[in-house]
């Protein structure tokens, strides 16, 4: 009921649209039903010459009607039942029309709303999404209700019209003959329903195989080298062999399920033809029926069929929908980040003062314990320390991916949390270890955050980053592609694109999230020298396990388990015992024996 | 999941003609499956055939029950009525049991071939195919194929049948008014195939738009934390909901194709049925025409028009396969550039199975020989390459991002063959042996590792399908790997997800050292991981890489210093020739290239400390 009550929700806006569309549906149904009265008009009263009865009382004016007039002039029948067909296919047309509006715009709308909740959503969400069950919600689910809008519950309402309609006018016809009529329906109904119930799991596990499958084939394909490496080539044909013959099992055993289905339902629909051809012939032997009627029987039998057949597959499947309904809605429950909460928009520098610091991902369970230090702006402060040592959350807390705990965050003298969320962001650039560029040219990917900077800026942040060149080389130069579509680009190149992108911004702190990784130490030296001429103006942060890259900081941080255990610069650091002159001499030991 | 969703974007556009080349290489696959698909035709014609047989029983029950009011006989006409429902249902049955065993059939047999074709095709063509672009090809297309091949064929035989069968009945009962309910059909045909043609472009279109959405959706849940960095939400939903509004246009446009195509059918129809009831109506009065006949008449233009617009689609349908079947084709014909040669093949072997008695064993001396080489014409990489390795070497290949270390790397693995010159194997130019000769012998660990969705212990056991438990453990013991293993809850039997995505890539590192460890090849390929790794577990791999590279050559791609210095010589490569080499020694008194790579840090270092920075 709650689904429902949400689907309703859902559809603001395109309500009438639909209603327009379930009118449709029931004018072309009714439509439908008047061209075999025509044919029975046709062949009774006027080839017959029999008295018309009329099924609809609205239509007793016609009883009267001398309809031998027409025996010379059978285009008027004629033409009336195209007139008819005509009037059927417009609504047919607009029923098609109206739900395809109707079902795709709250689709639209679905999808939209349901992108900018995922992109409001926190950090601490994306951190643990699964993301392939996020897309399917946002795209398999979606599609289940439009196809529900928009064909499934259109169709449900074009049988119960349908069935309703054909009712009505064959009970006011013959009742011996609609009994007769309608015997099986029910019985196909309930039939095909039990059945779709009931495969839904062969349906599953189909799915299952196929999936088994394609991840063998994909595991392959990426582990190309691996495979080949190991020369196992024969052993992955073996393995996927295993599968592929699974879903075709699978598959055949599907197929048989539908088989014995249609086999059956077709059994006892054409039964149920041959019943109504049977007894209403023996009923027209006997004069209680007309030849006209009879083919109103038998026509209105062949239209009921098909749709009551297919509601077996329709009703199950409908499920699915709620249950989509269900899924979506955990995604917009989530409460997203509020990102103009009106907070200050103060002008920032980039004095930054740690004060007590606590902070945990479970409050019981802090990673940073009583963090203090202090940086002027336009300084550099190093960080090195072991993975899991609380780096990381030290640099989300001050793009306020998260906040604090306890303790005390200030920056220019004024305290994190109560600064607005986007405005802070939009003044830190944040590098990260492993940069994510979006499927856009590599301009569109340095001028993400600033779409609005000049060629010149581009190429400058792009010189800095040491990737100018790189990008010249490719042939689309800054229109070149980006990901599986375009060029693929190497770790490094990544992380230079990324550094030139939080460059371009022109940000008063600068965070590089151990983003020169992947770069060779050549490379590296390069852009720390572009760096260098630069930090004068930016508050910036490095974190990484390359001690030159963390010798020329101001200050350098040594974290262990969420403290700081050492403080100080590489001249004073690399005097004292303790982790960063374990590390130190690890990286530098051998250099100097070997000059030396 | 994502698979699936990956392959939408590699959708591509079709395009119109009908290749019969093609199609004779498609039918081919088809082959296994002669007797089912002329069964299966057949069941088919029969369905049709009965189909075309119940109007007539309505003529039948009118002239012969109804005009002459008698019953007499009604028992055996509902008999013989009984008869024909239970044979169309047992037909209905056989029909969609042969055609689905086709479609699986040939299905799994594509598929087997283009794995199989997969497995052998050079590295080169994995470097121009993005692995989405063959999942596509592998799984939607294949289904595709083995559908249109089945399904296809059940739409086009039991539409001509109906068809053809409509037409006879019809024209043996009444000729002239045959001709006149039938002057719509011709119409008809034209509209459809019109009609299915645009409908059937328009949802490819939906199709493609949706993918590039599924991909919008992916780059927003992936990129999120970047968007939040950037402060990007609005620009983002705002190219998004053009997406989205292109999407449910190009929607809507296709439901109204299709919601157009159906009324017009019916009032084509109608107007045949006009036609039949007007000349027919006329004819009964006449008494020319038998009421019966009239009935049948109406019924059979009513029921025409079905097979005629099944038609339509599946040849606007066999347009789209015809997209499908060219690429699937081209995947599975393309020859591997690299393979043995059919001399080769005749000495030892098939090349999946090799008669492995005959091979000599691999010292492991490597020797290149005036090799060049290009990935494309234009740009050489390495020109008159020259190397020569002793078994058990160590070589250190350094240098910049681009120089050709990977290049000479790929040669000596034979993942790639010089476009000039040969490389020797102990003496033997190897393409002159099985490319598993080599291979099987190869041991080799990426920067990137990659595993495969399985427990730690299969993972492992990658590098020696038939290594014993106690092997693989101790080859984990070997690389430090074993610790870290037993504090897995699971121990050996942890799953490592898919692309081994539950575990770190230090873990992963060492796992795919004890892989290559119990391969114990004679020839060692490290493409040292640069940090990310905590120096802890650093310092467990240098470990690990200094016990595997033990007593066998082996070329490292080297980043690290130490690796570097341990080496027992060291090639310095720029621009796709070796600059300097020789032992680290050697390489620092000579001053060059090396020296001032190396030294860079160090002076670095060296100039604070002096600076007092």
């Amino acid at each position: 009921m709650k689904n429902i009550k949400l689907l309703w929700n859902h559809m603001d806006g395109n309500r009438l649209i639909y209603l327009g569309a379930i009118v449709s549906v029931g004018l072309a149904a009714l439509f439908t039903m008047l061209g075999p009265l025509v044919i029975r008009v046709t062949i009774d009263s006027i080839i017959g010459g029999q008295p018309v009865t009329a099924p609809f009382p609205i239509l007793k004016f016609i009883e009267g009607y001398d309809f031998q007039q027409f025996r010379s002039a059978l285009w008027v029948p004629g033409l009336m039942l195209i007139s008819i067909t005509i009037l059927r296919g417009l609504f047919m047309f607009l029923r098609g029309k109206l739900s395809a509006q109707a079902s795709e715009s709250i689709a639209k709308n679905l999808r939209d709303r349901l992108y900018d909740h995922l992109q409001h959503l926190p950090y601490s969400y994306h951190k643990k999404a699964d993301t392939g069950d996020l897309i399917q919600r946002c795209t398999s689910d979606v599609d289940t209700i439009r196809r529900f809008l928009g064909a499934q519950l259109v169709e449900v309402g074009n049988a119960v019209f349908m069935i309703t309609l054909a009712t009505y006018i064959m009970v006011s016809l013959d009742l011996r003959m609609t009994l007769i009529s309608l015997t099986v329906v029910p019985f196909i109904f309930a039939f095909a329903v039990v059945f779709f119930w009931k495969v839904k799991k062969a349906f599953q596990e189909t799915d299952e195989a196929e999936a088994e499958m394609t991840t063998v084939l994909q595991e392959n394909l990426t582990g190309v080298r691996v495979v080949r490496a190991f020369a196992n080539q024969a052993y992955e044909i073996d393995k996927f062999e295993e599968k592929n013959s699974t879903y075709r099992k699978q598959v055949y055993h599907l197929v048989w399920l539908l088989a014995c289905y249609w086999g059956a339902s077709d059994f006892l629909a054409l039964g149920q033809i041959a019943a109504v051809v049977a007894f209403g012939t023996y009923f027209t032997a006997q004069g209680t029926l007309s030849i006209g009627t009879l083919v109103v029987y038998t026509s209105y039998i062949g239209m009921l069929l098909w749709p009551v057949r297919q509601m077996g597959r329709i009703l199950t499947d409908m499920g699915k929908a709620l249950v989509a309904v269900e899924r979506i809605q955990q995604i917009l429950d989530e409460p997203a980040e509020i990102l103009e909460e009106n907070h200050l928009k103060p002008e920032i520098k980039g004095q930054i003062t740690f004060e007590n610091v606590y902070f945990g991902y479970e409050p019981e369970n802090p990673v940073l314990r009583g963090i203090s230090f202090s940086v002027k702006p336009g300084q550099t402060v190093a960080i090195l320390g072991q993975t899991g040592s609380g780096k990381s959350s030290l640099i989300h807390l001050l793009a306020r991916l998260y906040d604090y705990q306890a303790g005390s965050i200030k920056i220019d003298g004024i305290e994190l949390k109560s600064i607005d969320k986007k405005w802070i962001r939009k003044h830190i650039g944040v590098v990260p270890q492993e940069p994510f560029l979006f499927a856009k040219t590599i301009r569109d990917n340095i001028t993400l955050a600033r779409s609005d900077a000049s060629d010149e800026e581009v190429f400058q942040a792009a010189k800095e980053a040491a990737i100018h060149d790189v990008i010249l080389k490719f042939e689309k130069g800054y229109d070149t592609l980006v990901g599986e579509r375009g060029v693929s680009v190497s770790g490094g190149q990544r992380q230079r694109i990324a550094i030139a992108r939080a460059l371009i911004t022109q940000s008063p702190i600068l965070i590089f999230d151990d983003s020169l990784s992947a770069v060779d130490t050549e490379t590296e030296l390069a852009i720390r020298d572009a760096l260098r001429s630069r930090t004068r103006q930016a508050t910036t942060f490095i974190i990484s396990h390359r001690i030159t890259t963390l010798m020329h900081a101001d200050l350098i941080l040594v974290l262990q388990d969420g403290q700081i255990v050492q403080s100080g610069t590489h001249a004073e650091l690399s005097t004292q015992s303790g982790l960063y002159k374990r590390i130190w001499e690890l990286q530098s030991a051998q250099v100097l024996q070997a000059i030396e | 999941m994502k698979v699936k969703q990956m392959h939408d974007l590699f959708e591509e556009p079709q395009q119109e003609k009908i290749d019969l080349k093609l199609w004779r290489e498609i039918l081919k696959f088809a082959k296994p499956f002669k007797r089912e698909l002329l069964t299966l035709i057949a069941f088919v014609i029969g369905v049709a055939l009965i189909d075309a047989i119940f109007p007539y029983m309505s003529k039948i029950a009118i002239d012969r029950f109804v005009v002459p009011q008698t019953t007499s006989g009604l028992g055996w006409f509902a008999a013989a009525f009984a008869v024909i429902v239970t044979a169309q249902a047992l037909n209905v049955y056989a029909f969609i049991m042969t055609a689905g065993k086709v479609e699986s059939g040939i299905s799994y047999e594509i598929r087997k071939a283009g794995f199989a074709r997969l497995q052998e095709l050079s590295l080169s063509f994995y470097d121009k195919k993005a692995v989405g672009w063959l999942m596509a090809r592998m799984t939607s297309d294949i289904n595709r194929l083995g559908e249109i091949i089945s399904w296809g064929c059940v739409d086009l035989f039991w539409g001509a049948a109906s068809m053809v069968t409509y037409l006879a009945v019809m024209f043996s009962l009444n000729w002239q008014l045959a001709l006149v309910s039938m002057t719509v059909v011709p119409v008809l045909v034209v509209i459809s195939l019109a009609f299915q043609k645009r409908i059937l472009r328009e949802h490819r279109l939906v199709r493609r738009i949706n993918s590039r959405i599924t991909g919008a959706y992916n780059e927003g849940i992936s990129g999120a934390t970047t968007t939040k960095i950037m402060s990007r939400e609005e620009e983002n939903l705002k190219e998004f909901a053009e997406l989205t509004g292109s999407m449910r246009a190009s929607a809507i446009r296709a439901a109204v194709y299709s919601s157009l195509f159906m009324p017009i059918v019916l009032v084509l129809g109608s107007i045949g049925t006009s036609l039949a009831l007007w000349y027919g109506g006329s004819g009964v009065m006449r008494e020319a025409i038998s009421y019966g006949v009239l009935v049948a008449f109406i019924s059979y233009t009513i029921q025409f028009f079905e097979p005629v617009r099944e038609m339509a689609r599946v040849l606007a349908e066999l347009q789209a396969a015809h997209a499908s079947a060219e690429r699937v084709i081209s995947l599975v014909l393309t020859e591997p550039e690299i393979k043995d040669s059919p001399e080769v093949v005749a000495k030892y072997g098939n090349s999946l199975n090799p008669d492995r008695s005959l091979w000599p064993p691999i010292k492991g001396d490597i020797t290149f020989e005036n090799v060049s080489f290009a990935y494309n014409p234009e740009e050489p990489v390495l020109t008159n390459f020259n190397l020569e390795v002793k078994a058990g070497e160590t070589i250190a290949l350094v240098g910049e991002t681009g120089a050709g270390k990977s290049t000479v790397v790929n040669l000596a693995c034979r993942f790639y063959e010089p476009t000039e010159g040969r490389i020797l194997i102990d003496g033997i130019d190897y393409r002159t042996m099985p490319l598993l000769w080599l291979h099987s012998n190869l041991g080799y660990v990426l920067q990137s590792p990659h595993l495969f969705s399985g427990t730690i212990i299969e993972n492992i056991r990658y590098g020696r399908p038939n290594a014993s438990d106690e092997e693989v453990i101790e080859a984990a013991k070997l690389v430090n790997a074993h610790q870290f293993i037993m504090k897995l809850e699971k121990g050996y039997q942890t799953e490592v997800g898919e692309g081994g995505g539950l575990l770190s890539t230090g873990e992963k590192q060492l796992i795919s050292f004890a892989r290559a460890v119990l391969a114990d090849p004679r020839i060692f390929v490290l493409d040292e991981a640069t940090s990310s790794i905590d120096t802890e577990t650093e310092l467990l791999i240098q470990e690990a890489i200094r016990t595997v590279l033990q007593g066998r050559t082996s070329f490292v791609i080297a980043h690290r210093l130490s690796t570097i210095r341990s080496a027992d010589r060291i090639l310095v490569i720029r621009d796709g020739a070796i600059q300097e080499q020789g032992t680290h020694e050697e390489l620092m008194d000579a001053r060059g290239y090396y020296y001032r790579l190396y030294t860079n840090q160090f002076v670095e270092e060296n100039q604070e400390k002096l600076l007092g920075a």
